[in-house]
């Protein structure tokens, strides 16, 4: 154990932040495209269930495949790598987003509008911050998938954890296996529980009995 | 103040939803659409500020074409209460009330000072000002959800069915006290609701509609003693028909006799002397000024007559009491209801001014009946 921190430790911590930065990106920009566009899909329901559908069936494509496909288009390294999990991030966001927003109380949208709100402020300042527990849930969930996914990135040359875990394979060393995994599940577990908190910190203050998270 | 113009509304090329309704509405004036579902009272309300547009025909606001505005600001000068309330959850009850003052960049300060204004017109304690809203029973939201409509002191509130979702008990008194809000802040209203009894009672002028056309458009009274034509009776009742009446009567007119009265600081003895002269087993309370303090009772004395031995000592000054301009048909309601033997009736300075019985109520619904009886003999003769 502690000979094997000896000669990786540093390697170690190199992965993980490479692993993590990978993983956060991809979460990142999921949310800045996913968030807005299920927002439009509440406004368009009629076009919403199909194009979530599609979006669907796009995501039960292999991941180990969708690497592949990104090659010939971004070529190898972190940009392919993040640009699939990135894919892979849009679904479970999208459709909490758009089921967020679709089920906010009717009559809390047309008070809103009753009152003179305009489609911004109805966004901002009640669709939003009503919805926020169900989108936070479909962050969470998509995070902890894609810091698991995040492996597969080594296999593109994309690096992190999942380089021990492919080297331990080549190798047949168990301990580079473990290596690779144990972090990744740590970072997960750690990932979700800030998560939660933020969620909980960012949930208006009215609705915290009714939603209930950590 | 509002006028209908040939309004139309169609969708998608149905059947028209309004069909080219005429309707002037004065400043002040209290008015309910009613009829079946699927008449259009809700949709012509919709239109009033542009949540539903016009197909056909104008709507004209203080004058001014409400095609001719921008929604959102027209939204912001009317006000605005829905049945499902739609209290923002995530506010408290402060921004929910200054929602609109928000919108149009008030400062704090001026927020702050118009909640607790508002606040007390319900006469709600200002702690609930940091409340959220399902910190609230029922009633009290819908009361913060009318506050709303009021903060930016909107000449014109809509309203659709404010009152419908609530308990009996507590639809009752907060008709009574928007009534009284209303007419305190001159505010012209138009309500849609499917109750008849609330229409009644709460309206100037009811707007009966059916298929997207007006049928009649009266004061309540005037609905009730000429309704235009059966459909009208039929959605009526019966029994309102009958009721037509004595709903116009007041308590004043059916006030009897001297009740038997007693000043707070005679002694027991004496108040006891009084009822048995009168026959009577219980005394109410006036001051000098005949101003009503209470009640005392039979019962009251034999349980403190030992311990006290004057009359305000003992007497109940919890008492339920009546107005005499109050109408008629309220008021037995809640005689009724309350189980009591007799109610005092008092003027607007809360003095005494008589009573009302029990065989007081039972003689009116006799007259009532017998009366439309009598009308009956008579045509039946004049047919012979």
């Amino acid at each position: 154990m502690m000979e094997f921190f000896a000669s990786h430790g540093n390697e170690l911590l190199i992965k993980t932040w490479e692993h993590l930065y990978i993983s956060l990106a991809a979460i990142l920009l999921g949310i800045i495209v996913a968030v807005p566009l299920g927002i439009f899909l509440s406004r368009v329901p009629k076009f919403a269930d199909r194009f979530i559908s599609l979006i669907g069936v796009l995501q039960t494509i292999p991941s180990l495949a969708i690497l592949a496909f990104f090659i010939p288009i971004l070529g190898v390294g972190k940009i392919p790598a993040i640009a699939a999990l990135f894919f892979y991030s849009l679904l479970p966001i999208l459709r909490n987003t758009y089921i967020g927003v679709r089920d906010v109380d009717n009559g809390v949208v047309e008070a809103g509008k009753g009152m003179g709100m305009n489609n911004w402020q109805s966004i901002m300042k009640m669709e939003l911050p009503l919805s926020l527990p169900v989108i936070m849930a479909g962050i969470r969930l998509s995070t902890v998938y894609l810091i698991g996914w995040a492996t597969l990135a080594a296999f593109i040359g994309g690096g992190g954890l999942g380089d021990f875990i492919f080297d331990g394979l080549n190798l047949y060393q168990p301990s580079l296996i473990l290596a690779g995994t144990i972090p990744a599940t740590i970072l997960a577990l750690i990932a979700d529980r800030s998560l939660a908190i933020l969620e909980n910190k960012l949930t208006p203050e009215g609705l915290k009995d009714s939603y209930k998270t950590v | 103040m509002l006028e209908f113009k040939n309004v139309t509304k169609r969708y998608n090329n149905e059947k028209a939803a309004v069909n080219k309704l005429n309707l002037k509405i004065e400043k002040g004036e209290f008015i309910c659409f009613i009829g079946p579902s699927g008449c259009g009272k809700t949709t012509t309300m919709k239109m009033v500020n542009r949540l539903i547009d016009v197909t056909d025909g104008s709507i004209l606001f203080e004058g001014k074409d409400i095609n001719q505005q921008n929604p959102v600001e027209l939204r912001r000068s009317i006000g605005y209460v829905i049945q499902q309330i739609g209290l923002m959850p995530h506010m408290t009850i402060k921004e929910n009330i200054v929602l609109v003052g928000t919108l149009l960049k008030w400062s704090n300060e001026r927020k702050d000072e118009r909640a607790r204004e508002l606040l007390k017109l319900v006469n709600m304690p200002e702690e609930f000002l940091d409340k959220y809203p399902h910190e609230l029973s029922g009633g009290q939201q819908q009361r913060i959800g009318v506050l709303r409509a009021l903060a930016s002191n909107p000449p014109l509130i809509l309203m659709d069915e404010p009152f419908g979702a609530l308990d009996p008990i507590t639809r009752d008194s907060l008709q009574e006290e928007f009534k009284k809000l209303q007419k305190e802040l001159n505010k012209t209203i138009v309500f849609v609701t499917h109750d008849m009894d609330e229409a009644l009672k709460l309206a100037d002028r009811v707007v009966i509609m059916r298929d997207g056309e007006i049928v009649q458009a009266d004061t309540p009274d005037e609905i009730l003693r000429n309704p235009a034509n059966e459909f009208v009776e039929e959605f009526l009742g019966k029994e309102r028909l009958i009721q037509g009446r004595p709903d116009v009567t007041t308590v004043g007119q059916i006030t009897g006799g001297s009740p038997v009265t007693v000043q707070p600081r005679t002694t027991l003895k004496v108040a006891i002397a009084t009822m048995r002269d009168k026959k009577v087993d219980s005394l109410l309370v006036v001051d000098t000024g005949n101003v009503l303090q209470g009640f005392i009772d039979i019962e009251a004395i034999n349980l403190n007559y030992k311990k006290a031995s004057y009359v305000d000592e003992v007497m109940e000054t919890e008492i339920f009491s009546v107005t005499e301009d109050s109408l008629l048909r309220d008021t037995v309601h809640k005689i009724l209801r309350r189980g009591a033997k007799y109610v005092p009736v008092v003027d607007d300075q809360h003095r005494l001014t008589g009573i009302i019985t029990r065989a007081a109520l039972a003689n009116i619904v006799y007259d009532t009946i017998w009366g439309d009886g009598m009308e009956f003999e008579n045509t039946a003769a004049e047919v012979e």
